[in-house]
C-alpha cells in the first residue's frame, strides 16, 4: 500500500470491512424476507413490505437518527445488546456496518424477490413429488435458480454500503479508525483548508474499488450463468 | 394395487366430484375431453392440490381423508409424477436430475435400479448434458426416468406426449409400455387421445365435467355407445386382445387368436403365443346378411348386431358381437343408414362381419407383454 498514506489505507480497509459485514448479515435475512414476500401470504405482509422499503424513501439522516434512538447506549435494543451480548454498536465500526446494512437492505430484498418471482413454482412442485421436503426444495431448486438475483442483490448492497454516508455519520459519528469510512474521510477532507487534493485521491480510490467490484461481479455472473445451463 | 379416489373441490365455476376405485396393476387411463378435470384429479392424488372433501388411498394407505383430518404432504406420498412439460431442473445435469429423488426412497424400497431405467429409456448417452440441450422427446424420457428412479409406489403421467409431435410420440409410447411390463410399475395415465387409451389402457376411467362417468376394463368401456358423447366423437373402433397363433411365411401373414375367432393380419414378427392388441376401425368393417363366398376378404366372422347408433345421420355405427357365445368379442361396423334399411338390420339380427386384413397395420398393433392381472 505504498501509494496510500496510513490514513487512506485505514479508511479503505475500514470501508471494505464495514461493507463486507453489512452484506454478510443482510444476505440471509434479505433472502428470507424476499422469500416471505414472494411466496407467502400472511397478515401484515403489506406492512413488512413497507418497513423493508422505508430506508429507500426516508432521508438517510432520519434512518441514522432512528438507529441512534433504538441502538444507542440508552436505546432499548442498545441496552439489550450491551447487557446480553456485551456488544456496543453505537459509535463503533459495527454500528457503521448496521447502518450500511439497513440502508442497503431494500436493494437486496428487491433484487432477490424479482429473481424468486421468476423461478417456476412448477419445478418446486416436481421436486416435492420426488420426495423432497420444502427446505430441501428451497436449497436445491429455488436457491440455485435465484443465484443471479442474489448476486445482483449482493453487488447493489455492497455498493450501497461502500457509499453510505448520511445514516452512518448520524448514527456512529465520524471517528478516525473506527467509523471514518471512505465517504466520511472525503467529506472530512473537503471541510478543512487544503484538503482538496486528498479528497480527490480518495475519490479516485473509491472509483477504483467500485470498478473492481463490478468486474468481479461480472466474472461471477458469467460463471453462474454457465452453471444454470447457458444464457 | 387398489387405488381409491373420492374427491370433491370447487375450482371457480367448475366442480370436481370424482369417485372411483381401480384395481389396476397395469395402466389406468383417466380419459376425457380437455377441461373434464383429469389433471385436477391427478394433482389431488399427487398431493399438489388439496380436495375440500373426500378420501384418497393406495392399497389401504391413506393419503387424504377429510373426515380424519389426514393430508399427507406430496413429498411423503411417494407418488411419481410425469407432467405435460418435462419440468427438469435446468441447473442440474441429466444425471443429477435422474438421481434427485432417490435419496428419499427408504433403502428397503429401492427396488428399481437406476441403471436399468437408464438402459430401458435409452438415455445413457445424455447423462452429462444439461436439459436445455436435449430434444423434447429426450427431455420427456429423462423426466420419466427421474420419476422412476425415486422408486414411487405409483406413477402418474399427465398427457406426457402432449408436447411432442407425432413422430416423437411413437418414440415414447414403447417406453411407457416397457416400464409397465418390465418394471411392474402401476401407472395412472391422463389422456384425451383415444389411440393412447387403446394402446396403453388396462382400466379406463372416463371423466366428464369433473366426474368419473364410467370405470372399467378398456374393452368394455371403449365399446359402449352411451359414453361416446362424453369421450368425444373419436374414430369408432374395437379394441381386441389377441395372441399370436401361427404365421404364414409364404404369404407374409400372421394368424391371431381372439375370442371371436381367428384374425388374419399382415406378418408380425412375434413368437407364437405372444399377446397382441389390435384395433379394428369401424370403417374397415362391412356386414353381410348371408355368408359371403369367393371374396378377397380374409376375415369373415359370424355374429349379431347388438346396438345401432342412429344419431349420426346418413352414416351409422353398428356394434356387433362376433364368435360363438360365450366366446365373443365386440366389433364395430360403419355403414350407411340406407344399408341398415336395405338389409333390415336391427338389434339381434344375425350378420357376417367382413374385416379387410390390410386395415390392420403395424400402428394398430400394441405389444402386450404381460398378462393382465385382474380379479
Amino acid at each position: 500500500m505504498g501509494v496510500l498514506s496510513p490514513a487512506e489505507t485505514e479508511a479503505l480497509l475500514l470501508s471494505l470491512r464495514v461493507a463486507f459485514w453489512s452484506v454478510l448479515w443482510s444476505l440471509p435475512l434479505g433472502v428470507f424476507v424476499a422469500w416471505l414476500l414472494a411466496r407467502c401470504s400472511f397478515p401484515g405482509k403489506t406492512l413488512l413490505d413497507g418497513v423493508v422499503h422505508l430506508p429507500l424513501v426516508l432521508p438517510p439522516v432520519v434512518v441514522g437518527y432512528a438507529l441512534l434512538l433504538l441502538l444507542g447506549r440508552r436505546g432499548p435494543l442498545g441496552i439489550w445488546l450491551e447487557d446480553w451480548l456485551g456488544l456496543t454498536v453505537a459509535f463503533t465500526w459495527r454500528g457503521a456496518a448496521v447502518a450500511a446494512a439497513v440502508m442497503a437492505f431494500p436493494l437486496m430484498v428487491r433484487a432477490v424477490r424479482l429473481s424468486l418471482d421468476a423461478v417456476d413454482p412448477r419445478l418446486e412442485a416436481a421436486a416435492r413429488t420426488l420426495g423432497a421436503g420444502r427446505l430441501w426444495v428451497f436449497a436445491t431448486v429455488t436457491l440455485p435458480l435465484t443465484a443471479p438475483g442474489i448476486l445482483t442483490g449482493v453487488i447493489l448492497a455492497y455498493a450501497r454500503s461502500l457509499g453510505e454516508f448520511g445514516a452512518t455519520i448520524t448514527f456512529v459519528s465520524n471517528i478516525p479508525g473506527e467509523t471514518r469510512t471512505l465517504p466520511l474521510a472525503i467529506y472530512t477532507l473537503t471541510q478543512v483548508p487544503g484538503g482538496e487534493a486528498g479528497a480527490l485521491r480518495l475519490a479516485i480510490l473509491s472509483a477504483v474499488v467500485a470498478l473492481l467490484a463490478l468486474l468481479a461481479s461480472e466474472l461471477l455472473a458469467r460463471r453462474i450463468k454457465a452453471g444454470l445451463g447457458g444464457p | 394395487m387398489t387405488l381409491e379416489v373420492d374427491v370433491e373441490r370447487r375450482l371457480g365455476a367448475f366442480n370436481i366430484a370424482a369417485r372411483f376405485v381401480t384395481e389396476a396393476g397395469g395402466i389406468t387411463v383417466l380419459f376425457g375431453r380437455s377441461g373434464a378435470g383429469k389433471t385436477s384429479v391427478v394433482n389431488m392424488i399427487a398431493g399438489l392440490l388439496r380436495p375440500e372433501r373426500g378420501r384418497i388411498a393406495l392399497d389401504g394407505r391413506v393419503f387424504y381423508d377429510s373426515e380424519h383430518g389426514i393430508d399427507l404432504p406430496a413429498e411423503h406420498r411417494r407418488i411419481g409424477y410425469v407432467f405435460q412439460e418435462d419440468r427438469l431442473f435446468p441447473h442440474q445435469t441429466v444425471r443429477r436430475n435422474l438421481h434427485y429423488g432417490r435419496r428419499f426412497a427408504p433403502a428397503g424400497e429401492r427396488r428399481i435400479e437406476p441403471d436399468a431405467v437408464i438402459e430401458l429409456l435409452g438415455i445413457g448417452h445424455l447423462l452429462g448434458r444439461r436439459p436445455r440441450s436435449l430434444s423434447t422427446g429426450e427431455k420427456q424420457r429423462v423426466a420419466i426416468g427421474r420419476a422412476l428412479i425415486a422408486c414411487p409406489r405409483l406413477l402418474l403421467m399427465d398427457e406426457p406426449l402432449a408436447s411432442l409431435d407425432t413422430a416423437r410420440r411413437g418414440e415414447i409410447l414403447p417406453y411407457i409400455e416397457r416400464l409397465r411390463d418390465e418394471l411392474a410399475m402401476p401407472v395412472v395415465y391422463v389422456s384425451h387421445a383415444v389411440e393412447e387409451v387403446d394402446r396403453l389402457a388396462d382400466e379406463v376411467v372416463v371423466m366428464s365435467e369433473g366426474r368419473a362417468a364410467a370405470v372399467g376394463a378398456v374393452e368394455d368401456i371403449m365399446s359402449r355407445l352411451d359414453l361416446r358423447p362424453l369421450t368425444g366423437r373419436y374414430e369408432a373402433g374395437a379394441v381386441i386382445d389377441c395372441a399370436v397363433e401361427d404365421h404364414d411365411r409364404r404369404y407374409g401373414l400372421t394368424y391371431l387368436r381372439f375370442p371371436g375367432g381367428r384374425l388374419t393380419v399382415p406378418f408380425v414378427d412375434l413368437p407364437q403365443g405372444a399377446p397382441v392388441r389390435v384395433r379394428i376401425r369401424a370403417r374397415d368393417v362391412s356386414v353381410a346378411r348371408l355368408a359371403p363366398a369367393e371374396i378377397s376378404i380374409l376375415n369373415v366372422f359370424k355374429g349379431r348386431v347388438v346396438e345401432i347408433d342412429g344419431e349420426a345421420g346418413p352414416i351409422v355405427d353398428l356394434r356387433l358381437e362376433v364368435g360363438a357365445p360365450p366366446e365373443t368379442a365386440p366389433l364395430w361396423a360403419r355403414i350407411t343408414a340406407r344399408s341398415v334399411a336395405d338389409l333390415g338390420l336391427e338389434p339381434g339380427a344375425e350378420v357376417y362381419a367382413l374385416v379387410k386384413a390390410v386395415a390392420l397395420d403395424r400402428r394398430s398393433l400394441g405389444l402386450r407383454q404381460r398378462a393382465r392381472a385382474r380379479d
